[in-house]
């Protein structure tokens, strides 16, 4: 009788055990270690035991990933990272942000200094050899802004006269597109390292305009409506990815799976109006992942 | 490695242009820190006062404050520097007389920088000259410009030259920052246009530009050895 009651008690025990258990993870909202099942090997299944992750994304581009005074970065590109992140059952207050400006944004992914980039990162061939772009989740066009009195320019093909200088940030992909249009380089192109400094150029006169994605040039616009307008409709289409490594196909699915889901479920729109949609910034329809 | 060899037109034109800001820097800071250093040395107190404000105010502040200043607090004082299209001097050095005012903004800020050092050293070499050259020449009745040309300035020469040219090799270097500030092209904006719009890996990229740097670096520093050996046997 005695053992009987032991085992009782034992098993009373476990299984009251198990349930505070299980009451632990409903709370957390499905984060801690295993409480994802993913393939064995796999990146997801080494981050969720790991429970941390680092993710790459920019510090200083309003409305996509901005850091302020929280101390955190802010942003879309943000919000998108977290639905990821919530995906593989890790908490938010994990997630390690590294500043990844464009210059090093596929060297921190080939050197694994971080698990992914999420930072306005526009989907190419060219970086397409070093690294994987899973999405898009977003796609940005490049734009010009000019000041509100400007009537001359009304496009890419008005700097073909040679005669208008606009503004960019070194090596970005809208400062290679706009240089098939300007006739002379040297006289018509300035580069500083952030849009800000375009942003006194423009307001200062050295430059006629500053081009790059039309987000970013809304976010301006949002801050100095008097002073700024676009000039015309968006001339390029910048797909928005995620960038890992070239040769982690699991993981590139896998969030490609969460950003279909997170279309479906109003996840990535909330991420929107919450960030690069107060400017006013048109979201669109959803845009096609393309599982190359 | 490879991009070294395909991108060779780009990493030379990086070159060219730098070379092309530094040579016009260091003119400009020899001749102004000249300038300067006769003001530090000068018997007038008050210009005595000028220059050695300047040096204060130019030595002590970092470079990168500099071309702030200069890139963003002259044209928000309405100012293009214009006054550096200097016809001529515009032919060769294209970006002179461009409607862009960067390349005249980043020289700028190069040659009050680096006059600062330009000055100090040209004034050490003044200091090496024994007082008694100076006192002798003033008894013949030479005047303080006489007494410069002619006494004073030929012999404190030998000992600047070697404290000149390492400012000069460290404005070659210092120049890499104008990249940041608006001039494209320059040999470190270079590094940044590879790496970052066409995608190619950094250290390469950074051998290839550090390579550009010694260029210019190594054989003005092979001269000046040169020069100070020789000097070694005129004294």
């Amino acid at each position: 009788m005695r053992i009987t009651r032991v085992a009782a008690l034992a098993a009373a025990a476990t299984l009251a055990l198990g349930m505070t258990a299980c009451g632990g993870d409903d709370a957390g909202e499905g984060t801690g270690a295993g409480s994802k099942s993913f393939a064995a090997g796999t990146t997801m299944e080494r981050l969720n035991k790991a429970q941390s992750i680092k993710i790459g994304t920019k510090f200083d581009q309003p409305g996509f990933g901005q850091k302020g005074l929280s101390g955190k970065p802010e942003g879309f590109d943000v919000e998108v990272a977290k639905i990821i992140v919530k995906e593989l059952g890790i908490p938010e207050d994990k997630i390690e942000w590294v500043e990844a400006p464009s210059k090093v944004r596929e060297d921190v992914i080939v050197n694994g200094t971080v698990d992914f980039v999420a930072a306005t990162y526009t989907i190419n061939d060219k970086r397409k050899e070093r690294i994987a772009f899973a999405g898009p989740y977003y796609e940005a066009g490049q734009n010009i802004m000019v000041k509100k009195d400007d009537t001359a320019i009304t496009g890419p093909d008005s700097f073909k006269d040679g005669t208008k200088k606009v503004c960019s940030v070194t090596g970005s992909t809208p400062a290679e597109e706009i240089k098939k249009y300007v006739k002379d380089v040297a006289t018509q192109l300035v580069l500083f390292d952030t849009y800000d400094k375009c942003r006194d150029a423009l307001k200062g006169g050295q430059v006629d305009a500053v081009t790059t994605d039309n987000v970013i040039l809304l976010g301006y616009i949002a801050k100095d409506e008097a002073s700024f307008k676009l000039a015309g409709d968006n001339f390029t289409k910048e797909p928005y990815g995620i960038g890992v490594k070239k040769e982690d196909t699991d993981f590139r699915t896998f969030i490609n799976d969460t950003l279909e889901k997170a279309f479906a479920d109003g996840s990535w729109k909330k991420a929107w109006d919450d960030t690069a949609g107060k400017f006013g910034a048109e979201l669109g329809d959803a845009p096609t992942v393309n599982r190359y | 490695m490879s991009v070294l060899i395909d991108r060779f037109d780009v990493f030379a034109g990086g070159f060219w242009l730098t070379l092309q800001i530094c040579v016009l820097a260091a003119l400009g800071a020899l001749i102004l820190g000249a300038v300067v250093a006769v003001l530090r040395i000068s018997p007038v107190p008050p210009l005595r006062a000028v220059g050695t404000g300047y040096v204060n105010v130019f030595r002590n502040m970092p470079l990168t404050v500099v071309m702030f200043f200069a890139a963003f607090g002259l044209p928000a004082l309405g100012s293009n520097a214009d006054f550096l299209r200097i016809p001529g001097l515009d032919v060769v050095f294209s970006r002179l007389g461009t409607d862009l005012p960067y390349f005249r903004f980043a020289l700028i800020a190069l040659v009050l920088y680096t006059a600062a050092f330009v000055c100090e050293a040209l004034r050490s070499g003044v200091n090496a000259v024994p007082p008694g050259q100076a006192e002798a020449a003033r008894s013949l009745g030479l005047t303080f410009g006489q007494n410069l040309r002619y006494v004073v300035l030929p012999q404190s020469w030998k000992a600047s030259i070697v404290p000149l040219g390492s400012v000069i090799i460290a404005m070659i270097k210092n120049s890499a920052l104008v990249g940041f500030f608006g001039v494209v092209g320059d040999l470190s904006q270079t590094a940044d246009q590879l790496t970052s719009a066409e995608g190619y890996a950094f250290v390469p990229v950074a051998i290839g530009i550090s390579i550009g740097y010694l260029i210019m670096t190594v054989p003005l520093g092979a001269f000046l050895d040169r020069i100070e050996k020789r000097q070694a046997v005129a004294r």
